[in-house]
């Protein structure tokens, strides 16, 4: 069975490694600064009592007053799940690392953020528009897109 | 008319057709002219026969393939669907003819006519009945297989002049495999030879005390393998597979160009379903042949014909390495067997004038028999085991009881 | 003496009879071997997850419908669970055994489509997929009892199920699973020890357990690389946790082994179907909800099963609206796409498609 790792949990374990990451935490998430992102994915998964090598899913949600990216993870080993958290802000061209170079399974996920809501990821090997075509003007998830 | 009599060493002599033709347009029509008209209604009635034959084999094929696999297929037009040829031929007589930008229009066009032709002329010197073939040509054997090969060369241009990249690979992938699978082809047909003692159709035929199939089962596999690969179906089907590389040569094909295509096909089918019969099932020999000749050819053809269909429906298709294991290391080493065997049989078993006897031919028989099956068991084990060699073999899955087990995933970091 | 070659660059798709779809491939080709690989996605974007910001919770179900359209029930499954950890509800125990069986039959149907296709792909002209396309059929007859509709079901809701299934329902399912048996026995007969399928499919392709779990793959395809991991057993939903079943574990993760695990949870999928007859108890099927649901402002949920392809989740925030003010969807042959890669780089031209029809994608659960 699987367990759910608190945000305090996870935050405390974080904060051993990376003490400046953590901003904020929760019941169910811990809000990590948006430019130690990939810095917390690499502890997340690199640390032998989390071992979070799976992750599930990237979403970003447009909140208006800024852009929030959630990380689903799983361990396969421990059996336990997490979800991380950072808000990005800027509506121009908002950025945040990217995550491929520690999870791959993040490629797709991230070119579809960057092209659905605008969030370009430095870092990424191939950022390029996956759904639409080069070219769209706009991004068509954001919430001022009509 | 004596003007008009055929001399004896004309090449359409020996054809009984041909000789009732001219002698009786001969009664009204000067001599060369009598002669231009025979052969075109002789040529006439076996382009209606081959081509409307192929049609019935497109529909025949559909048919089957239909009860094979729990469907019916074509049956709204005409008893029982029969006339879905005719209704599939005028829907693409009406598509517009295109040549694709960038393609090479001419050798684009030339290839349905050569594919075809080349299937006509092949099928010119098939006995279909006693005496009874357009030419019975005394190097037979040697045109027939000669022409088929022109085939190869139809498929390279088109896949060349088509300006289509899947048609390129079928192209590429269709050379490989016709050019390898004649050598085998050609091995298994020299021990028919050997036997029979000449090239002619219909001495082969006549030689057939006992059907070949049963003197040299060896050969007789060799032959369906390797024409089924000659005629691009499956398993061997890597020229057109249609799940890679859509079509294959013909990708760019429509309306009439792909109809004669497709007839050259099934043509071929029907051609070499015929080839099967007269070389190894004894072609139009059977009871009263005189007079029923044309049935036995027939239902032998068909035969040769539902063995294909049976073939194409069961069977997935090699990849064009494994295509071209299974012919050098595998039907390769089997034709020269077959051919070695033959011949030493032929050498001790033969009379003082060189003539086999029925019971000679049954004695080969059942040596033959067990040859065949002890070298394809052999052949067949080494060939499996280069195979799955070359794939290096996994070991098999397991069943495993989630949530009792533990992970069995290394920890390694991708 | 080594041949001087020149790579050629292929576009496979997206009208391409073996893609799935309108799925596109740009391939560099050496003679027949794969040395570029980059994948083209985008041909059948309809934005589902922006449609779904527009509709009220309910109505959404019609559009999960569409995401992966040979497994509409499954995904109907992922939402509902989604929308019902949002509401904090729970659907009445009947509807949660009827939405585990249905659920199972669809990845029965599903499962047959990918190993008829995967078959086909390997150039069998047909037979196995009409073969497999015969075992479908009668399960679709089966959903058309229980909601009028074949492909797009929208049968399940939050809070249970659309309607209680028909008397008639019940025999005809059990006709179906005595047939289906014997289909199923036959097919693993002509199909898993057939020496061609074996030459072609063994050894080819294959997924190391520490590269699919690194690129995020889910379902068969990772199971198939020996990692034992399936969210119906890691995190029961429905009624998971009452059923017994094992779980299929390739081991090197081939072409022959995806193929062979989703053989074999067809045949565990009979076996929970069976369960869930047995265990069914009369009872309501819907739980009594306002017409239009609305949720907490703030209120956020990851709803996620084991889908036929994978993992498929539902990420959903809600802001105190009548429609949720973001619909993630997480589709799980999207990522399984991630290893195209991978899978392909260094294999022949007849081995890609075979691979990519392995992994089984469904290009309306990719693009959404």
């Amino acid at each position: 069975m699987l367990t759910a790792l608190s945000g305090a949990d996870l935050a405390q374990r974080l904060r051993d490694t990376l003490p400046d990451a953590v901003l904020d935490w929760n019941d169910s998430a811990v809000w990590v600064a948006p430019d130690s992102i990939s810095a917390v994915a690499g502890a997340l998964r690199d640390n032998p009592e989390l071992d979070f090598q799976f992750l599930n899913a990237v979403s970003a949600v447009d909140f208006v007053a800024h852009f929030e990216l959630v990380y689903h993870l799983t361990s396969i080993s421990k059996r336990h799940t997490a979800v991380v958290r950072s808000r990005v802000y800027g509506r121009e061209e908002p950025t945040a690392p990217s995550v491929v170079g520690v999870w791959r399974g993040a490629d797709f996920q991230e070119r579809e953020i960057w092209d659905l809501m605008g969030i370009r990821f430095t870092g990424h090997p191939n950022m390029k528009r996956i759904m639409l075509w080069e070219g769209f003007d706009g991004h068509p998830l954001r919430k001022d897109f009509l | 008319m004596n003007a008009c009599v055929l001399n004896p060493h004309s090449i359409l002599g020996g054809n009984h057709l041909f000789r009732f033709i001219y002698e009786g347009v001969g009664q009204m029509l000067p001599c060369w002219m009598a002669y231009v008209v025979a052969g075109a209604a002789i040529m006439l009635i076996l382009i209606n026969a081959v081509l409307l034959g192929a049609a019935i084999v497109s529909w025949g094929e559909r048919r089957l393939l239909g009860r094979f696999q729990n469907r019916v297929g074509p049956n709204r037009w005409g008893p029982f669907g029969a006339l879905q040829p005719i209704a599939d031929l005028t829907k693409l007589l009406t598509k517009e003819d295109i040549v694709p930008y960038g393609a090479d229009r001419i050798a684009f066009t030339i290839v349905p006519v050569l594919m075809v032709a080349s299937l006509l002329v092949g099928a010119a010197v098939i006995p279909f009945a006693k005496d009874v073939a357009l030419v019975d040509l005394n190097v037979g054997v040697l045109f027939i297989l000669a022409v088929s090969s022109l085939t190869t060369i139809a498929i390279f241009t088109a896949g060349w002049a088509s300006n289509n990249r899947y048609a390129l690979f079928g192209a590429g992938r269709a050379v490989a495999v016709l050019l390898s699978y004649e050598v085998p082809v050609v091995l298994s047909v020299l021990g028919v030879v050997l036997v029979a003692g000449s090239m002619s159709l219909g001495d082969i035929v006549v030689a057939q005390a006992v059907p070949f199939f049963l003197v040299q089962p060896l050969a007789f596999f060799v032959f369906v393998a390797g024409m089924s690969a000659e005629l691009n179906r499956t398993p061997f089907d890597v020229a057109e597979a249609e799940s890679e590389i859509i079509a294959g040569y013909h990708t760019e094909y429509s309306g009439i160009k792909f109809a004669l295509i497709q007839a050259a096909e099934f043509g071929g089918a029907l051609v070499v379903s015929g080839l099967i019969a007269t070389l190894f099932l004894a072609g139009w020999a059977g009871p009263v042949a005189d007079w029923l000749g044309w049935l036995w050819f027939l239902i032998k053809t068909f035969i040769g014909i539902f063995l294909f269909v049976w073939i194409r429906s069961t069977y997935p298709r090699l990849r064009l390495d494994q295509i071209m294991a299974v012919c050098w290391k595998f039907l390769m080493p089997l034709s020269i067997i077959n051919l070695i065997a033959v011949t030493l049989e032929v050498f001790f078993l033969r009379d003082a004038h060189g003539v086999l006897t029925t019971a000679d031919l049954w004695i080969m028989a059942g040596i033959n028999i067990v040859i065949a099956a002890v070298s394809i068991a052999v052949f067949g084990q080494l060939i499996r085991q280069q195979v799955r060699n070359s794939s290096q073999t996994a070991p098999a899955s397991r069943l495993v009881v989630s949530g009792v087990s533990t992970i069995e995933v290394s920890q390694g970091q991708g | 003496m080594t041949i001087r070659t020149e790579p050629m660059t292929v576009n496979v798709g997206p009208q391409h009879p073996s893609t799935h779809g309108v799925f596109r491939v740009r391939i560099t080709f050496d003679g027949e071997d794969i040395v570029e690989v980059e994948p083209v996605l985008g041909y059948l974007h309809r934005g589902t997850e922006k449609l779904a910001e527009e509709r009220n919770y309910v109505q959404i179900v019609t559009l999960t419908d569409r995401l992966d359209y040979t497994s509409s029930m499954i995904n109907n499954q992922a939402y509902c669970l989604a929308v019902e950890q949002l509401l904090g509800i729970e659907p009445p125990p009947r509807a949660k055994y009827l939405r585990t069986l249905t659920a199972e039959l669809q990845r029965i149907a599903s499962h047959l489509i990918a190993v008829g296709f995967f078959v086909q792909e390997l150039g069998a002209f047909g037979t196995p997929l009409m073969y497999t396309f015969r075992s479908r059929e009668r399960i679709l007859d089966l959903f058309e009892m229980l909601c009028g509709a074949r492909i797009t079901v929208s049968y399940m809701r939050p809070g249970g199920v659309f309607a209680d299934a028909p008397d008639d329902f019940w025999p005809a399912l059990d006709q179906f699973l005595n047939d289906f048996e014997g289909e199923l026995a036959e097919l693993e007969d002509l199909l898993l020890n057939n020496e061609i399928l074996m030459v072609r499919t063994r050894g080819v392709s294959p997924l190391p357990p520490d590269v699919a779990i690194n690129c995020s793959v889910s379902g068969p395809v990772l199971r198939a690389s020996g990692v034992n991991w399936d969210w119906r057993k890691m995190a029961p939903y429905d009624a998971y946790d009452q059923v017994d079943f094992d779980v299929p574990i390739g081991s090197s993760g081939d072409n022959y082994d995806r193929f062979w695990v989703r053989v074999q949870e067809v045949r565990q999928s009979l076996r929970i179907v069976r369960q869930c007859i047995e265990q069914i108890e009369p009872g309501p099927a819907r739980l009594e909800l306002p017409l239009v649901l609305r949720a907490a402002p703030g209120a956020e949920a990851y709803g996620r099963v084991e889908a036929s392809k994978g993992e498929l989740g539902f990420f959903l925030v809600s802001d105190g609206g009548i429609s949720p003010y973001r619909c993630k969807i997480r589709s799980p042959s999207l990522i399984n796409l991630t290893i195209t890669e991978h899978l392909l780089i260094g294999w022949k031209l007849a081995d890609m498609i075979v691979s990519l029809g392995s992994v089984d994608i469904n290009m309306g659960e990719v693009d959404r």
